[in-house]
């Protein structure tokens, strides 16, 4: 039972976190618990890794920062906001106005070039195409690629293809970045350069979070959440 | 901070385009499934196309023609031969008050054509001799093609006029006052040629002569065999209750009285009936079209599911997923449906042009395939966009 107080604490709380999870367990139809009791706390403009072996949970963990997943039992606050109440709708306006991806796959669309499938970042923030086009190659600009506006994916290397998908990630000027294994389909040297990148982005005042299984990857970023079990180990 | 959260609207520019990203990417298999579409479109299209052009041509054939000729002929008497109608019948039908022209013809009897007096008597070819009043011309509206008509001078001389057929049969092309026919074991000059009568194609196989002509070199019996007559148009109904009448007042029962437009207005009708079941049988391929349109969208909705999770997850509301595979539908099924639609006054023009009718495709029958197209669309994409809306974002992002 919680009290009036209690709750202006919380609330409070919220605000100042641009994550919070609070004792989230998340149980898949068929028994399957991917996540027990987990309770975290994200700053604004923070840089943080969760890291954990597959299986841990994490990949349930960004879903659930991420609003595209529901927690089976506790509280997911997003931008100060109780994702428990908001409808599908408004769920959906929360990640095109507030969150960005990125995604170990890249998902580009084969056959659109590069400045297009970033403005397609802002296809649903009721931004015209004109100025999609526009905010695209300055975001692809930003991510080092002003010269591959017009190239398709398929012309492009592994990294290029990530930085065009953090271009698109980051086009709206997200609270937050979600960064789900990001190097993980690419050579150390890509990867590297997209890591560089993505700390860029952070000193930009952007919040953050890559999920990684790896270790190495996960030390040179100031904060790291290690998962195991569906736990936060510390 | 915003207090509350609304996703913004897509323009529809952007819907559009969303929705063409499917076709954009997949195009032979875009236009498969359009041409599944564009064949029903234009199968009825076509159908209704060529229906109307050629009952357009119809009707046109009924206006010239018009549908007050009444013919008489003499039917069968009580013992059955063949009745005859009185010397002075025609004379008697001019009389009544809303007749405005009633022309006779005479066939006389063991007359034949041949094309000269060296060809054996059996090779006749089936043409008859008739004799002809002066104003048949004028009372069936026929057209001579070749030559002239009579007057009232060639009509006492051995001088004939051939139908369409005949001297096709007689091998005669133009008339000419060195053009003879060996006629009744008597040369006659061809003086003209007619062009096909519609509504008397009897005369088509005709050889005319004038009707004293056929008193004074033949052994003409003057008694009338077809009487031609045009009346008033509101009242031909009533010319034709007292034609019998008239013709023969001692035994009207052997007379026969037609209508040769009547034919005419029954192929119409025919034709209608055909029709119909032809458009049932485009609808049925409409209806087909349609089926492969939403088999097309359920597997699209099936391979894209990983760029539906990434739409979700750039914030795209279900709304918005449902809105994109419907939109994707209508474009597949409007590109079928203009395309259809095209073809189909296509296929009706060149069949039009062939046959000589003119082309005519009723609007309704275009806008109507084109609606039809639009309703099986979003018909056939409601149940796939649907199925895409519910899709899970998480289970969407997962299946690549």
């Amino acid at each position: 039972m919680s009290t009036v107080a209690q709750l202006d604490e919380a609330e409070t709380a919220a605000v100042k976190a641009v994550v919070r999870l609070e004792s989230v367990s998340k149980e898949y139809p068929g028994g399957v618990v991917a996540l027990r009791g987990v309770s975290l706390e994200i700053g604004y403009g923070e840089l943080v890794a969760i890291v954990g072996p597959s299986g841990s949970g994490k990949s349930t963990m960004l879903n659930l920062i991420g609003t595209l997943d529901r927690p089976s039992k506790g509280s997911v606050h997003i931008d100060g906001r109780d994702v428990a109440k908001l409808t599908d709708r408004q769920l959906s306006a929360l990640r095109a106005f507030r969150i960005g991806f990125v995604f170990q796959q890249f998902h580009l669309a084969s056959g659109v070039s590069a400045r297009d499938n970033v403005s397609d970042g802002l296809l649903y923030s009721g931004v015209s195409l004109s100025e999609r086009r526009e905010r695209a190659e300055a975001a692809l600009n930003r991510v080092g690629l002003g010269h591959r506006l017009h190239h398709f994916p398929n012309e492009l290397s592994g990294g290029e293809r990530q930085r065009v998908a953090i271009a698109r990630a980051v086009i709206g000027d997200p609270t937050l970045l979600l960064a789900d294994e990001p190097t993980g389909n690419l050579d150390s040297v890509a990867g590297a350069g997209v890591m560089e990148l993505l700390r860029e982005l952070h000193a930009g005042r952007t919040t953050v979070l890559i999920i990684t299984h790896d270790r190495e990857v996960a030390a040179e970023l100031p904060r790291q959440v290690v998962m195991r079990d569906g736990q936060v180990a510390t | 901070m915003t207090a509350t959260l609304t996703p913004a609207r897509m323009r529809s520019s952007d819907v559009l385009r969303v929705g063409g990203t499917g076709l954009r990417t997949r195009p032979m298999r875009a236009f498969l499934s359009a041409l599944g579409i564009a064949i029903g479109i234009a199968a009825m299209v076509a159908v209704v196309g060529l229906s109307s052009s050629s009952q357009d041509t119809l009707n046109r054939q009924l206006a010239a023609l018009g549908t007050n000729l009444l013919t008489v002929t003499p039917g069968r008497t009580v013992s059955g031969t063949t009745a005859t109608l009185p010397k002075e019948s025609e004379r008697m039908i001019s009389r009544i008050s809303p007749v405005q022209k009633a022309a006779a013809v005479g066939t006389v009897a063991d007359a034949k054509v041949y094309r000269s007096d060296k060809i054996p008597e059996e090779q006749s070819g089936g043409i008859s001799v008739r004799a002809a009043k002066l104003n048949l011309l004028d009372t069936i509206t026929a057209k001579v093609s070749n030559g002239t008509w009579f007057n009232g001078a060639t009509q006492q001389y051995p001088a004939t006029v051939l139908g369409a057929t005949a001297a096709d049969r007689l091998g005669i092309g133009a008339a000419g006052p060195d053009v003879q026919v060996y006629l009744g074991g008597q040369w006659f000059t061809v003086i003209g040629i007619l062009d096909k009568v519609t509504l008397a194609p009897e005369l088509d196989t005709s050889a005319l002569i004038g009707w004293t002509a056929a008193e004074h070199y033949l052994l003409f019996d003057s008694l009338p065999t077809i009487i031609y007559t045009r009346s008033d148009e509101a009242y031909v109904n009533e010319v034709q209750g007292v034609l019998a009448a008239t013709a023969n007042p001692e035994s009207p029962g052997e007379v026969d009285v037609s209508k040769p437009s009547d034919a005419l207005t029954a192929q119409a009708a025919t034709s209608q009936a055909f029709t119909n079941l032809l458009l049932g049988l485009g609808a049925v391929a409409l209806l087909v079209g349609g089926v492969g349109v939403a088999n097309t969208m359920i597997i699209s909705v099936l391979e894209r599911r990983a760029e539906i999770g990434l739409r979700r997850s750039l914030g795209a509301t279900r709304g918005q997923i449902r809105l994109q595979f419907l939109a994707e539908s209508l474009l597949l099924s409007a590109l079928g449906g203009i395309g259809g639609a095209f073809l189909g006054i296509l296929v009706t023009s060149i069949y039009a042009t062939i046959r000589g009718w003119s082309t005519v495709v009723p609007a309704w029958a275009t806008y109507g395939g084109f609606a039809a197209t639009l309703a099986i669309g979003a018909i056939a994409g409601l149940y796939p966009a649907i199925r895409a809306s519910r899709l899970a974002p998480t289970e969407a992002l997962s299946a690549n």
